[in-house]
């Protein structure tokens, strides 16, 4: 029978450590909704948003209160909206109306994202692909709610240098449009290399074709928790620190597991997987750069960072895998920049550069995440950071994404406040050499050799 | 059968334990297991419960204990057992 240390144990990580689950995300197929009249696309769309996700938020408040365990959001993602609305969609604004539609249904149901404004363009660009991309500066400052992601490259397929070049221009363009709040288009807009169709997690979420017509995907959280544990063995050698790591991972990654299957059995709605993801937040204690520097780094950035990143990745990764019968999205560790206190203040002490992230971005989760640059980096630069991250996510076989915002209007040692989970970043510095001729080229970037396995 | 745990946290004060399951008694909530501790002047009580028989809602007996557990100055919660079984046992 249960114990009062264990209680006390999973109480206090939910009460001092932050743990939390960070997101119910409902997976909704709109591929039914195609049609070739505009008006009735959004009419299907609407309506089915509402009526499956009708229920989210209450069951999630209710899980909620039945388990005393937080869970900070509850969100929603859709085909991605280049395949449904290729059919109807002939200008920009018609996809522009389809981002207005995703923004009143999730509204009406009371979720605070909805992903899916995307199109999967890693070998090529459909003609309605393309309107999307076009559509999403105007998309994006005319929506609260919708994020948009792009994948333009994969393992299997190479880069698609010429969506990269067409993004770099999205993204400053994005910017532009949005720069009175701070170019915070930018942060709901996320390119993508190897993109998971189960990602929970925003704002690169969307559900992919191979998923049935509605599931229910859970991305659990708890930096706090990790680096809590291992404040217990600090100076303790290797074996005992990824031990340490492995089992609060397994812990944290439990709690997840019940969560997605209520929900599921409540909602009536298959589950698909759980996301191991260390999840950042601005709030005190709930920061993967202080795991970092609680396994012997001074600050987050300095020589070490990456293999410390490595190792805490793979232990969250181990932990969790036996926690859990179905493990997907983008499951390891998390590092925004602007949604991580110690990230920031690292960024802001200059002890972490754009260059070292992107070093960082070899051994974890996802990729440059949640970073203000010059609002004056020209469009070419930024693919150039786009396509940096693609290749290694091409090459390493992993996921990786540029959630990246050049803030129009101000430059490096400013800040930028995006304000709540989205936190606020120092704007960093780029490096100012032109990679313009690399990036207008034009073309595909090969599949590399270890692509070929058939 | 379903367990709930009940904790109640909190500075240690006469009638804790008795307003606590006065509370349950009224409102058929049957107590299977109670441990007890004091760890300097702070009280630490777990119960294990079953509310199969109770009329009112989950959430409807969490929030009311919480209340009870204010007035004398206490934390209560009331968590189904599943969250604690599943992090601690394999």
């Amino acid at each position: 029978m249960i114990n009062m240390f264990e209680v006390n144990e999973t109480n206090k990580m939910i009460e001092q450590e932050n743990l939390d689950v960070r997101t119910i995300t409902l997976g909704i197929s709109l591929l039914d909704c195609s049609d070739n009249d505009i008006n009735e696309v959004n009419r299907k769309i609407y309506e089915k948003i509402t009526r499956l996700a009708k229920n989210l938020v209450s069951t999630g408040q209710e899980i909620e209160r039945e388990y005393a365990i937080p869970i900070v959001n509850k969100r929603i993602s859709v085909t991605p909206i280049a395949l449904v609305g290729a059919a109807a969609c002939r200008t920009t604004e018609d996809f522009v109306s389809i981002a207005r539609t995703l923004d009143k249904a999730a509204r009406e149901v009371g979720v605070n994202f909805i992903g899916g404004y995307s199109a999967l363009v890693s070998k090529g660009m459909t003609a309605s692909d393309e309107l999307l991309i076009r559509s999403i500066p105007q998309a994006l400052k005319e929506t609260e709610r919708v994020c948009s992601s792009i994948n333009v490259g994969s393992t299997k397929t190479g880069i698609n240098m010429d969506a990269v070049r067409l993004m770099g221009e999205i993204v400053k363009e994005t910017a532009e449009l949005t720069k009175e709040a701070d170019s915070l288009g930018c942060a709901k807009l996320v390119v993508l290399c190897n993109a998971p169709d189960d990602n929970p997690f925003m704002a690169g979420a969307f559900h992919g074709v191979t998923e049935p017509d509605a599931v229910i995907n859970v991305g659990v959280s708890g930096p706090g928790v990790v680096k809590y544990a291992l404040e217990q063995v600090r100076g303790q050698d290797f074996e005992v620190l990824c031990e340490t790591i492995k089992k609060t991972a397994f812990k944290i990654t439990r709690v997840g597991q019940l969560v997605a299957q209520e929900a599921s059995r409540k909602l009536g709605i298959p589950f698909g997987i759980i996301d191991l993801s260390l999840a950042p937040t601005p709030a005190v204690g709930d920061s993967v750069a202080e795991i970092l520097e609680e396994i012997g780094l001074e600050m987050v950035g300095a020589p070490g960072t990456t293999a410390a990143l490595a190792l805490l990745n793979d232990q969250v990764k181990k932990g969790g895998v036996m926690a859990s019968s179905y493990v997907g999205g983008l499951s390891g560790a998390f590092i925004p920049v602007s949604e991580d206190r110690g990230m920031i203040d690292a960024a802001a002490a200059g002890a972490l550069t754009l260059e070292k992230l992107e070093a960082m971005t070899c051994v974890c989760s996802v990729g440059l995440d949640m970073i203000a640059i010059p609002g004056d980096t020209p469009a070419s630069t930024i693919s150039g950071i786009i396509a940096d991250e693609a290749a290694i996510g091409m090459v390493n076989q992993k996921t990786t994404a540029v959630r990246i915002i050049p803030v129009i209007g101000k430059g490096v040692g400013e800040t930028v406040e995006f304000g709540g989970l989205l936190g606020y970043a120092p704007i960093m510095p780029v490096n100012q050499k032109s990679c313009e001729d690399f990036v207008s080229r034009g073309g595909r970037i090969p599949a590399p050799i270890h692509s070929f396995k058939n | 059968m379903k367990k709930t745990i009940i904790t109640v946290v909190g500075k240690d004060t006469v009638g804790i334990i008795a307003k606590i399951c006065t509370y349950l008694a009224e409102n058929q909530v049957n107590i299977l297991d109670i441990s007890q501790t004091i760890v300097q002047e702070y009280f630490n009580m777990m119960m294990i419960v079953d509310m199969q028989k109770a009329e009112k809602d989950f959430g409807v007996i969490a929030g009311e204990l919480e209340k009870v557990g204010e007035e004398i100055g206490v934390m209560v919660k009331v968590q189904h057992e599943d969250i604690f079984n599943k992090m601690h046992r394999i």
